[in-house]
């Protein structure tokens, strides 16, 4: 790797700080993504910020009235570990434990898979569909971002110079609702999907109330398909109705052909994943109270 | 430079590094212990894996600088003075390496299972030792010797 000079603020208002004076640094969490690219020399930075000592970025919270509070930096094993994130978000707890392998959960985020903004990113479509907010703090203060508008394009996203991920806020779940992503990858683990589907239902007495659809690796962007998940609204729960969604996010899509898949065969993906993803959150919403 | 103050393998140990250099440079390079290899150095591999503070991560995708205060056990750590791990002595009696380059890292991960979890399925076996790639043995060996080292770690606490 280049020289590089390294910083670790123990406050939100140092490393806001350290963002703002020097708008080329790159912030590490895991390091799973990034030390990567500085090896290969896809990105150069003179100066890293270890952000793992900033409280507000470390925090992993659930309150039942608020929701989950899940600070940019907690890896995937304290994710799936918690026994509320288990309980209240077990489809979270999944994708957690699908990146990468063991050694990668331990240091691996979901605010990094974010920020780094590939396409593929397994969290971004659950994420979506939980409908995830990002909290960002600058010097001018914090915004939020829901995480659909996050991503800009292949590695680029709305964080402007000086800004960083503070933490993902996720609602408190509906009664009677489910979510879950399921990918498909060409091995059995550590792999990038070809395409993914995160989904999430809110049931009604039979009827879906509400429904939310975001896909991977089939867009410049993980792909929020609104009209997807509002296809739903008001239909009886039964195969048709998670046919026609599928066959909008089918519709939706506008994947590449590259060495993991082709056009087509994504298209045929996003389909197939989106209603057994659709299938299995359905279950999970008759399973909860 | 900065000056890294780390536990290793129950041991203080100090070392002085330049931010840009990873933890595997350290221990290897610094320290003198060669025992962790460097694979692919992107973090596919694992044969670079250490244990960090409770958790197996892959010494390549840390930078030195990030261990101030940690503790940390390498492949070199494993054994206890002459008396070989149970997971060493199973990869021994089931040859479970051919070459070995991987071997270091596959013990390390494999111990770290085992000692967070008694008896592991085959599949809970396999999906741990996910990021650890070997290119020689098909992994079935590797597997039964982790799968042995557990019935024997069991039988010795009955």
């Amino acid at each position: 790797m280049k020289r590089f000079d390294y910083a670790s603020p123990r406050s939100l208002e140092e490393a806001v700080q350290l963002k703002s004076s020097h708008p080329q640094a790159q912030l590490l969490a895991g390091g799973t993504d990034l030390l990567v690219q500085l090896r290969a020399r896809r990105k150069a930075t003179d100066l890293v910020v270890d952000i793992k000592h900033v409280p507000e970025l470390n925090a992993l919270n659930y309150d039942p009235a608020r929701g989950l509070t899940l600070g940019a930096a907690v890896p995937c094993y304290r994710i799936y570990g918690d026994p509320a994130v288990r309980r209240v978000y077990p489809a979270l707890a999944e994708v957690a434990n699908l990146i990468g392998g063991t050694q990668i959960q331990g240091r691996a985020s979901a605010g990094g898979n974010l920020c780094n903004a590939a396409p593929s990113a397994d969290f971004i479509p659950l994420l979506i569909a939980l409908r995830a907010t990002c909290r960002i703090a600058g010097a001018g203060g914090s915004r939020t971002v829901a995480v659909e508008d996050f991503c800009t394009g292949p590695g680029r996203n709305v964080l402007q110079p000086g800004e960083l991920l503070v933490s993902l806020d996720l609602p408190r779940p509906e009664p009677h609702s489910g979510a879950r992503y399921l990918r498909l990858i060409p091995r059995n683990e550590m792999d990038i999907a070809i395409a993914g589907a995160g989904v999430a239902v809110v049931l009604d007495d039979g009827v879906f109330r509400s429904a939310r659809i975001a896909l991977a690796a089939v867009a410049p962007t993980p792909l929020y398909v609104r009209e997807a998940g509002e296809a739903l609204a008001g239909k009886p729960v039964n195969p048709e109705s998670i046919q026609a969604a599928a066959d909008f996010a089918r519709a939706a899509a506008k994947p590449i052909t590259d060495m993991r898949g082709t056009a087509t065969y994504r298209r045929h993906l996003c389909a197939v994943l989106t209603r057994r993803a659709l299938e299995a959150a359905v279950q999970r919403a008759r399973e909860t109270r | 430079m900065n000056h890294v103050r780390t536990t290793i393998n129950g041991e203080a140990a100090e070392f002085l590094c330049e931010p840009h250099q990873s933890l595997l440079e350290c221990l290897r390079d610094i320290l003198g212990l060669t025992g962790s290899k460097e694979g692919c150095n992107d973090g596919n591999c694992g044969a670079c894996t250490v244990i960090l503070d409770g958790r197996i991560v892959n010494s390549c995708l840390v930078l030195g600088v990030e261990a101030q205060g940690s503790e940390i056990t390498t492949i070199e750590g494993i054994a206890r003075g002459s008396e070989l791990h149970p997971v060493q002595r199973a990869f021994l009696e089931q040859a479970a390496l051919q070459c070995g380059f991987c071997t270091p890292g596959f013990i390390v991960a494999a111990k770290a299972l085992l000692d967070q979890e008694s008896s592991p399925s085959e599949d809970r076996i396999r999906l741990w030792l996910a990021n650890n790639l070997c290119r020689c043995t098909g992994y079935d060996k590797i597997v039964r010797a982790v799968q042995q080292a557990a019935a024997r770690m069991e039988e010795r606490k009955a």
